[in-house]
């Protein structure tokens, strides 16, 4: 590694130091380029490859994983998975907002307890949890045998293994991620500002478009993605809940590499997520930070 | 003017807030009532039993799954803290020519789904004859840790009075010895931090493993995933319930351990 200069006044701050610098970042670059900043361009590489014939690829040069993707099988599968993420954003911003409007109202040492609360279950698996769901929506689960006992019904209500039960699995699992960062602008709200538009006779629809709304909009972003980006490759979530009948992005790119063992064309739906990736952070960038993102 | 506002909080609040976590408890009620359960079949409750924390000693499988799990939360973090530590001590002294490639590197497990990252990993070890096994979950692992760590230890690090390290070297401390005795100590608090995010990313984590899991070990994440499509056997709400226990109680220890330090110094 090579020491630039950081300005010109502290050119005696790094002279000398190049030992020091090697050993204490010398190891964790060196782990970075090797199992992270190599194996991505090799996947994009193997994107432009054609596929081996027990599995990995041949060094021949095509464009035919990408033409593929103007097949409507692949095309639909890719605009379902955008959808479904848009919605699961949406839903987690619409029910997390009023609540994290809520939270904010209480006082301090309960509003830590409550936000506590919101995070605890991190520390426990995700999918025990979509299992616990399962067991309570599915057709022999809790719902349906409590309301045919009742005789409310007398065929279960089928709520599982829909396209509805995998956006309900994602609002599920992702709505904490959406609640923290809204929490945290919320939280920092002036309510000086709400009363001076009280004051000077907004009525509260338009006190909330006009000053609460575009003061909060950091957490919503930063909110959104944290939602969006995850809700593209969750392919346990779309497996546990959707059972085999909704096909996500995420589960089109594992069973191409697990189970059709078509890398290359895996690696080019890959290629085209992490473009999509990148669009929307690029977008993002342009209103919120990336600090606020981890 | 803040008492008043939050007398404004009506009965519908409290309703709605309510309703987040039951939304956010009721699977997790379900798993624990089960795993209490004398029917195997788990839908009726039938009566009380202790009969699955026994049986899940038992279960060989399950045990090394746990096993290996905690071991590789273990390993993948202790590696991930001393990297992060040593890279953040690091950038925030001395600037380089590659820092803000290192620095975009950092991001990239942060904001790309992790999924991309899985099969990146896969391939490379598969077109190197590096057979899958504890170790290749390791370096995914640690890849995908390590960013967090050094975030946690940026947030500490920006608040760091650079003359008490000074001071020490100017005492005659050598690099090495400040380092141990000062600035590592000062970090503390983010390397706990940051240790603790990373064995939390690193027990959960499905979508990673999956794809880096060698033919024999199974991580418990992904045992699950194995389960969650059919039924789920009761020795493992037994598991995952023994499990929120001991996190409950490490929180509770934890916070009162910090209410007694806090007291002390006061």
């Amino acid at each position: 590694m090579r020491i630039t200069r950081k300005h010109t006044t502290e050119t005696t701050d790094n002279k000398g130091h190049r030992g020091d610098i090697l050993c204490l970042v010398g190891p964790l670059f060196l782990w970075m380029v090797l199992f992270l900043a190599l194996p991505l361009l090799y996947v994009i590489a193997i994107s432009f490859l054609e596929k081996g014939v027990y599995g990995g690829v041949q060094a021949i040069f095509t464009l035919e994983n990408y033409t593929a993707l103007w097949n409507p099988t692949y095309g639909k599968v890719i605009w379902r998975s955008i959808v479904l993420a848009f919605w699961t954003s949406v839903i987690c911003l619409l029910i997390s907002y009023p609540f994290s409007f809520i939270l904010s109202r209480f006082s301090g040492k309960y509003q830590g307890f409550c936000v506590l609360l919101i995070m605890l279950p991190f520390w426990i698996n995700q999918l025990i949890r979509l299992n616990g769901w399962s067991n309570i929506l599915r057709d022999s689960g809790v719902i349906n045998t409590f309301l045919l006992k009742l005789g409310v019904i007398s065929e279960p209500i089928t709520m599982m293994y829909t396209d509805g039960a995998t956006l309900f699995g994602m609002v599920y699992a992702l709505f904490p991620f959406m609640v923290l960062p809204l929490n945290n602008s919320i939280s920092k709200l002036d309510h000086s500002l709400i009363e001076a538009a009280h004051d000077l006779g907004a009525s509260r629809i338009s006190t909330f478009f006009r000053v609460i709304l575009p003061l909060t909009l950091p957490g919503i972003f930063a909110g959104t993605i944290q939602v969006f980006i995850p809700s593209l490759d969750a392919f346990y979530i779309a497996d546990v809940m959707g059972g085999g009948n909704s096909t996500l992005l995420g589960n089109l790119i594992k069973d191409q590499f697990m189970a059709a063992r078509n890398w290359p064309s895996g690696a080019a739906f890959s290629v085209i997520l992490i473009l999509f990736t990148l669009l929307v952070l690029k977008l993002y960038t342009k209103v919120g930070n990336l600090e606020d993102l981890a | 003017m803040k008492r008043k506002e939050e007398k404004k909080l009506g009965a519908f609040s409290y309703f709605y807030a309510g309703a987040i976590y039951l939304f956010l408890y009721l699977p997790i009620f379900m798993v624990v009532g089960y795993s209490f359960n004398t029917n195997d079949n788990n839908l009726v409750f039938k009566g009380f039993t202790l009969h699955w924390y026994g049986a899940m000693f038992q279960d060989r499988s399950l045990m090394s799954s746990l096993l290996l799990t905690l071991e590789l939360a273990l390993v993948s973090t202790i590696i991930s803290v001393v990297l992060g530590t040593l890279a953040a001590i690091g950038m925030h002294r001395y600037d380089f020519r590659l820092k803000k490639t290192l620095d975009n590197m950092l991001y990239v497990p942060i904001v790309i789904p992790e999924l991309v990252i899985g099969i990146a990993s896969l391939a490379t070890f598969t077109t190197l004859n590096i057979t899958l096994s504890f170790w290749t979950l390791v370096i995914a692992h640690v890849t995908f840790c390590v960013p967090f760590v050094i975030i946690t230890l940026r947030a500490r690090i920006a608040g760091f009075d650079k003359s008490i390290e000074e001071a020490a070297m100017d005492l005659g401390a050598n690099q090495f010895r400040t380092l141990r005795r000062v600035t590592i100590p000062m970090l503390m608090p983010g390397i706990i931090s940051g240790a603790l995010l990373s064995i939390t990313l690193s027990l959960d984590d499905v979508i990673i493993s999956y794809f880096v899991t060698g033919a024999g070990d199974t991580t418990l994440p992904i045992k699950v995933y194995g389960m969650a499509r059919g039924k789920i056997s009761t020795e493992v709400y037994a598991l995952f319930t023994l499990m929120i226990i001991v996190t409950v109680l490490i929180y509770l220890l934890s916070a009162a351990v910090r209410s007694a330090a806090a007291k002390r110094q006061r």
